[in-house]
């Protein structure tokens, strides 16, 4: 019997030939060579880390406990192999297109990036993980403890030996896992190690087949025989087990972190999932085959009680196969070691991208933000948690004993991660699912999947016996495992309808309720459509051709001749062999910064990543150039208006211009005229006080006749500034009215009376005295002025040999018109728009009067809600006076 | 020889004032009081001297004066013109229009009859 301490030196020999192939592997790639390390082959081995312990040596155990049912663990991934490769497939060209490191990435990135949703699958991810990666450590611990309890005097001591494998392991993951940051993430050393080691253990599980077939049964016929015998053979299928099992296993496949690792990260070229579809269900069909042949043969052979989760070693053992039974033992470790790797590798991504990083970022902002620095820290994060994980499942272990079925955790694992099918199948087919949707459909499942499975798994103090009796708080309809009064279903059954039906119905109706942001409907599309509108992600050669593509595009946008210099200088820099530059990051980069200039930093970043990159411009760089030119534009239309804006100030400032000119141009003719005005009787009053004082002997009629000019001279001085200061008040609105009640006629008579007194012409006033019984209410005082002035007016102006002037009175509406006519030749037609001007004087005023009469007369009649105008047309001249009979604010 | 001298002024009682100054002085003085047909009531009196009223009815001093400057027989005539405006640019205007003197309102009774003497001077001395 071999000695557990060979075992423990074959064991540590098999590591150090992983850690070989691991690192030839790195460097055969690193240095370019090796294209068979990116074989379709690889590709389908390295997904048999589905191919865990718990199938390795669990498969045998499911058997020889509930027959056939072990075969659902393996047709949920062929199923899924076969039948959905086309899913498979656009889940491999969204993972690609969009650099996903991890399924939590890859939920985040659909539903905008949000780092909530990728911290919740990450939680989920490595609380379903962690019993898994102790379940191996477990499956090792057994296996070595088969060998140790047959030579208690090895080496093997059980607890140290779990704490062992578990850091070699770690080991492992850190030194092939987080070697550099690649950014297709990509691990060639762990995917050739995890292949190699697919092929150890379907050859030890066939070879332990072949030796229980044809070594101990002797050959097929007694081999079926016997098989027929037992109760395995028996087919009792229980439909909703058998349902439930292929449904959560091809649910897993998909979405087990390890798996999405291998299957969607890894991934080199899409089409090798063309020959997985077929390679991966056959090496499953092999691992599958002789299950039933070691179960049936085990169960006969050994002795009641037996562990059959250890008949791939124990069979063997039994029949002094040691060789064998030790190459059995290679596999399973194979089984245990290869997932535990991945399993960590993937967590570990997770855990530091989503958890880490955002942590270490937001406690670090603003200082190393070098990319050196942050690259360094990322690598550290990434070891850190590999280290933790690894940790959490070797506390697992030790702290659960170890006790429980193999079979269970795997599948409660599964149910578990399985939560994650609901968003990640919406977010690849539905344009309408949305993050809100995806949270809470998650937080619900993964809730129910907890009180109903996870926790009644684990037992007491967990899962209280009251409440799995009871129900939770008493009720009834809350019991773990018969939820809403339903009975009598299996417990992964029940656990997996209602946790999976209630998280698609929340995740559908939340969806449908909540709004999607902008970056997540452009996501979306991204996802949904990517068939569309990504580029196949085939690596590109040809770099000749990409800069006469670069050259055509820098044309267009610098054109022609500054394109062809720039492109001539980066060829000389490089070397000048040719007048094409190599595509050189260093010469990418100029280029981005040159065409920056003209387009935006995120335009000239996506279309030389369109050309260049091979892989279609992410969503951000959409947006980013979305946004710029929404700068532009905003820009532009700022211009716009700033220049429409100014040429409005410029068009009113010319307008205030030629008004203030107008007003300049007028003042000054007033003061023209002022001065013409004022300067006339002073001409006189001089000229003649001169003669009064320096002519001797001046006739007493001359006397008289002089002093009399003087006089006259200065009371027409006087009534000038009257009347100026009268206008000037009348104009500046500084007039205080004077309301007072009286009849049109008592104002007439008055005006009348006051206009002839003293007057050395004779005219006539007729009057029509009936029509004259208005009562008014205005200023009494400002209206008789203006009657005064007419009236006067038309004593001085009339040129009739009768003076004769006509004064008939309306009421019409609430207003009075006053119409002054005179028999005179009245005022010509080209005077009749000046004569209320100021100083329009019509003819030579014989009067004396300075012009400013009627343009006082129009100022009053305006202050008192009324107007004078000339009637033309009626003989002589005529005016029209009319106003309203009570004097009212608003009619100023 | 008898001095005539023509007045054309719309204001009688300057008008009066000055016919009463130049005629203690020995002119004869005929006085016009529209702006109108001033220009041929001049080229009719033959007057040895014009004083002449910028602000006239009908027709301004200024283009009066332009008038007679281009009138073959009166271009030489001393013509003493009087604004009451007194702005600077109706003497430029005056002076570009010909003028011989230009005097503001309200003036002295001497300055106006030093100015007549002097026109008339000046011109007898031609």
């Amino acid at each position: 019997m071999a000695t557990i301490n060979v075992l423990i030196l074959v064991c540590l020999g098999y590591v150090v030939f992983l850690f070989a192939v691991a690192f030839a592997a790195d460097r055969m790639a690193a240095a370019g060579r090796g294209k068979w390390l990116r074989s379709p082959l690889i590709y389908t081995l390295s997904l048999s880390i589905y191919c865990t312990a718990w199938t390795f040596y669990g498969a045998v155990g499911n058997a020889a406990r509930s027959g056939l049912e072990f075969v659902t663990i393996y047709l949920g991934p062929t199923l899924v192999m076969v039948s959905w490769w086309w899913g498979l497939r656009k889940l491999v060209r969204v993972g690609r297109s969009q650099r996903v490191t991890s399924i939590a990435d890859l939920l985040s990135s659909r539903y905008g990036k949000s780092n909530t949703l990728a911290v919740c699958v990450t939680i989920l991810a490595v609380l379903g993980g962690t019993p898994y990666i102790a379940l191996q450590l477990q499956s090792i611990t057994l296996s070595f403890s088969i060998f140790a309890e047959a030579d208690p005097s090895g080496l093997y001591r059980e607890g140290s030996s779990v704490f062992w494998v578990a850091a070699g392991l770690a080991v492992f993951a850190i030194l092939f896992g987080t070697r550099n940051l690649d950014v297709n993430e990509r691990h060639h050393g762990v995917v050739t190690a995890i292949a190699v080691e697919a092929v150890v253990k379907l050859f030890a599980l066939i070879a332990v087949g072949v030796f229980v077939v044809w070594g101990i049964a002797g050959g097929v016929g007694p081999m079926m025989e016997r098989i027929d015998a037992s109760e395995i053979g028996q087919w009792n299928v229980d439909a909703g087990r058998w349902t439930t099992f292929i449904f959560l296993s091809a649910a897993a496949f998909i979405c087990l972190p390890r798996m999405f690792q291998v299957l969607v990260v890894e991934n080199d070229d899409e089409g090798h999932l063309r020959t997985a579809a077929w390679a991966f269900p056959l090496y499953l069909l092999l691992m599958s085959l002789f299950v039933v042949p070691i179960a049936v043969v085990g169960l006969d052979l050994l002795p009641e009680g037996a562990n059959p989760d250890l008949f791939v070693l124990t069979v063997p053992l039994s029949q002094g196969n040691d060789w064998l039974a030790m190459l059995s033992f290679i596999g399973g470790f194979s089984s245990a070691t290869s997932m535990v790797i991945v399993s960590a590798m993937a967590l570990s991504t997770m855990v530091s991208n989503h958890v880490v990083m955002p942590i270490w970022l937001n406690t670090h902002e603003g200082t190393g933000s070098v990319s050196g620095d942050v690259r360094s820290v990322v690598l550290m994060a990434r070891r850190i948690s590999i280290a933790a994980i690894m940790a959490l499942g070797y506390f697992y272990y030790r702290l659960s004993g170890g006790g429980a079925a193999l079979a269970s955790i795997g599948l409660i694992a599964f149910a578990g991660i399985s939560q994650i099918l609901p968003a990640l199948v919406g977010g690849l087919f539905w344009r309408g699912a949305t993050r809100t949707g995806a949270l809470v459909g998650l937080t619900v499942g993964f809730i129910f999947w907890i009180y109903t499975l996870l926790l009644p798994g684990m037992g007491e103090p967990w899962m209280p016996e009251t409440v799995l009796q009871n129900g939770l708080f008493g009720l009834g309809w809350l019991r773990p495992h018969a939820l809403f009064g339903i009975e009598g279903i299996d417990p992964m059954v029940h656990t997996v309808m209602w946790s999976l039906s209630l998280n698609t119905i929340a995740f559908c109706v939340a969806s449908l309720l909540s709004f999607p942001s902008p970056l997540e409907r452009l996501q979306g599309a991204q996802f949904v459509n990517v068939f569309d509108h990504s580029v196949s992600p085939r690596g590109w050669s040809g770099s000749v051709a990409q800069s006469e593509d670069l050259m055509i595009m820098t044309q267009r946008i610098l054109g022609t001749s500054p394109a062809q210099d720039f492109f001539q200088t980066e060829a000389e820099k490089q070397g000048g062999r040719s007048h094409m530059p190599e595509p050189t990051p260093g010469f990418l980069n100029r280029l981005e910064r040159e065409l920056s200039g003209s387009v935006g930093t995120a335009t000239a970043h996506a279309m030389i990543g369109q050309i260049v990159g091979g892989s279609s411009v992410s969503v951000e760089d959409l947006l980013a150039v979305a946004d710029e030119s929404a700068q532009l534009l905003e820009y532009s239309g700022q211009l716009e208006e700033k220049s429409s804006e100014l040429s409005r100030t410029a068009r009113q400032l010319r307008e205030a211009n030629t008004k203030l000119t107008q007003i300049s141009e007028q003042k000054d003719s007033f003061l023209s005229q002022v001065s013409h005005e004022l300067r006339t009787p002073m001409t006189s009053i001089r000229a003649f006080s001169e003669i009064m004082r320096d002519t001797e002997g001046l006739t007493n009629e001359e006397q008289t006749r002089y002093a009399a000019i003087i006089h006259d001279e200065a009371l027409r001085l006087t009534r000038l500034l009257d009347d100026l200061l009268d206008l000037s008040v009348l104009e500046n609105g500084q007039v205080n009215l004077n309301l007072s009640d009286d009849s049109l006629r008592s104002v007439l008579d008055r005006a009348v009376s006051s206009a002839l007194a003293g007057a050395d012409r004779k005219i006539t006033v007729r009057r029509t005295f009936p029509a004259e019984r208005i009562l008014l209410h205005t200023d009494l005082d400002r209206l008789g002025q203006v009657f005064i002035n007419l009236i006067s007016n038309a004593q001085k102006y009339c040129d009739a040999e009768e003076p004769v002037l006509v004064i008939s009175a309306h009421d019409v509406g609430g207003r009075v018109i006053i119409d002054f006519t005179d028999n005179g030749s009245g005022i010509p037609p080209g005077a009749r728009s000046m004569v209320f001007e100021k100083f329009a004087r019509v003819g030579v005023d014989k009067a004396g009067g300075a012009g400013l009469g009627l343009a006082i007369c129009r100022e009053i009649m305006q202050r008192l809600g009324g107007e004078i105008t000339y009637l033309p047309g009626q003989g002589g001249a005529a005016f029209r006076v009319s106003l309203p009979l009570a004097f009212q604010q608003a009619a100023q | 020889m008898s001095r005539k001298v023509l007045l054309i002024e719309d204001e009688p009682n300057i008008a009066e004032a000055i016919r009463f100054l130049l005629t203690r002085e020995g002119w004869q003085v005929e006085t016009h009081g529209d702006g109108t047909d001033a220009v041929q009531v001049i080229a009719g009196a033959q007057p040895d001297l014009v004083i002449l009223d910028v602000m006239l009815p009908g027709k301004s001093g200024m283009d009066i004066l332009r008038d007679i400057r281009e009138m073959e027989e009166l271009a030489g005539l001393p013509v003493l013109m009087l604004t009451a405006r007194g702005q600077s640019r109706d003497r430029e205007m005056a002076e570009n229009a010909g003028v011989s003197r230009f005097m503001t309102k309200p003036f002295s009774n001497a300055e106006v009859l030093t100015a007549v003497r002097d026109l008339h001077a000046q011109a007898t001395r031609l």
